[in-house]
């Protein structure tokens, strides 16, 4: 079939599915510079980014569709001045505001601002359990220490803290170092999310690739680790799917629980939709959340099972890993309705297994950096 | 076997509330949402960091006309299970 070009026949075949939660990119401008950066290639730029009132215009629609957490991140979310403002409109839609930032321009006085807002909880990123990491794969060269001292407010505080390290190559040695600079803080909870190649992680994915050898290492110490801090500590790991049997259950299935909305106000249904060729979405100033989430055509495409191909739509797991990762299987094969070819079922399978090896091993010069063309 | 005069208490960033598109009670924690059974919401609607687990199960005993004896295992291992999974702390 390929793709489901009638929406209302997706979204009842779906069972009518209620979004649980939305991904607000705030803003694509970012004081840092990382060569996995989950926005697109093209970045948008500030002049087309939604106003606070469209903001808080879409966290009401949300909320009266069934979101019910928000996740405001960018780009670096507080590169905007009006993110208090964000904050409090999210609150008064009754929604779960929290905060995505990498930490690096947020002092103190703002923090408390933000918290007076009403910020319910604060993922911060680090790219590297050690200043020369973070400054590498960062591009800035203090950005660890800031971070640092950002943990250190937000915990003061009494906010509740998630680390989020993106792990690869350059930084798959550090897992217990990352562990312990959670625990160090205070933080309650980490997250170990192996780079996902999409976009600028795509382009940078010969030199981010770690070996299959080291990312059994990883997942053994995550898993060493999890056992030794429960309770105390909570472990959520993104497994690196290029070198596993079956997909993941991306977004938990296509426009089932999740709304991605761009600066510009674009909704999708993940983040890397746009790399998708052929997928019309809509915009908030056009139209209202509960239309787009219900009526667009970007969201129909892929929703339910019916748009896929023999293989996945007879498959006991159609309805376990929805087929994977749409824009995976386009990434890897050239066609965004194929199976993804993690799985071990699909005939691109051992291609990737094999250019995971390959890329792995293979030195590459350094990264292409994320810059706004 | 089980401490009855330990206190529970969500921690922060951790709110009940209703969820009408779906239906029933969640509970909000970082970056997870739990989806709360009657029995859950009862428990925890007693839950507001005053009151001890002794005091949690006699209210719910007398709400449900149940012995705490029989209600006080449940409730104890539905409280350390938030607990584990870092939603709830005792004092």
């Amino acid at each position: 079939m390929g793709i489901q070009t009638d929406p209302r026949l997706a979204f009842a075949e779906a069972g009518s599915p209620v979004p649980m939660g939305m991904l607000c990119e705030l803003t694509h401008r970012c004081p840092l510079q990382c060569p996995y950066c989950s926005n697109p290639l093209e970045l948008e730029r500030k002049s087309a980014e939604l106003d606070v009132e469209a903001w808080c215009r879409v966290f009401r629609e949300a909320a009266a569709l069934g979101v019910l957490q928000v996740h405001l991140s960018g780009g670096e979310p507080a590169a905007r001045r009006d993110l208090e403002q964000i904050v409090e409109g999210c609150r008064d839609a009754g929604l779960y505001a929290n905060l995505i930032t990498a930490g690096v321009n947020i002092d103190r006085a703002r923090l408390e601002r933000l918290e007076a807002a009403g910020l319910d909880h604060v993922q911060l990123s680090f790219q590297g359990a050690d200043a020369e990491t973070t400054a590498l794969v960062s591009h800035m060269k203090d950005a660890h220490s800031r971070k640092r001292a950002f943990a250190r407010e937000v915990v003061d505080l009494g906010l509740p803290l998630t680390i989020n390290a993106v792990i690869h190559r350059a930084n798959i040695e550090q897992i217990d170092d990352f562990i312990a600079l959670a625990l160090e803080f205070g933080a309650r909870r980490i997250e170990i999310a192996h780079a996902q190649y999409y976009g600028w992680a795509l382009a940078n994915r010969a030199a981010l690739m770690p070996t299959r050898a080291q990312t059994e290492r990883a997942i053994a110490r995550v898993e060493a680790a999890r056992a030794r801090l429960k309770g105390r500590l909570t472990i959520d790991s993104v497994i690196p799917d290029y070198h596993a049997r079956y997909p993941k259950a991306c977004m938990n299935g296509w426009g089932r629980q999740s709304i991605n909305v761009t600066p510009a106000g674009k909704v999708l249904p993940c983040h890397a939709a746009e790399t998708i060729p052929g997928l019309e979405f809509w915009n908030v100033a056009e139209h209202s959340l509960g239309d787009i989430w219900r009526d667009s055509p970007a969201f129909a495409a892929y929703r339910g099972t019916s748009w896929m191909n023999e293989r996945c739509r007879s498959c006991d797991r159609r309805e376990i890993d929805w087929g994977g990762c749409r824009c995976q299987a386009l990434a890897l094969t050239g066609d965004a309705s194929e199976t993804d070819p993690v799985c071990q079922l699909s005939p691109y399978h051992q291609r990737v297994h094999q250019l995971a090896q390959e890329e792995s091993v293979r030195i590459v010069e350094g990264f292409r950096y994320r810059r706004p063309s | 076997m089980s401490d009855l005069t330990r206190t529970p208490q969500l921690i922060r960033g951790v709110r009940m509330r209703e969820d009408p598109a779906r239906g029933g009670w969640v509970l909000l924690a970082p970056e997870r949402v739990f989806k709360l059974d009657e029995i859950g919401r009862e428990i925890l609607s007693r839950v507001d960091g005053e009151r001890s687990l002794e005091t949690i199960v006699a209210s719910l005993a007398a709400a449900f006309e149940a012995e705490p004896e029989r209600i006080a295992a449940d409730v104890v291992a539905f409280l350390d299970g938030l607990a584990e999974r870092q939603v709830l702390a005792f004092r």
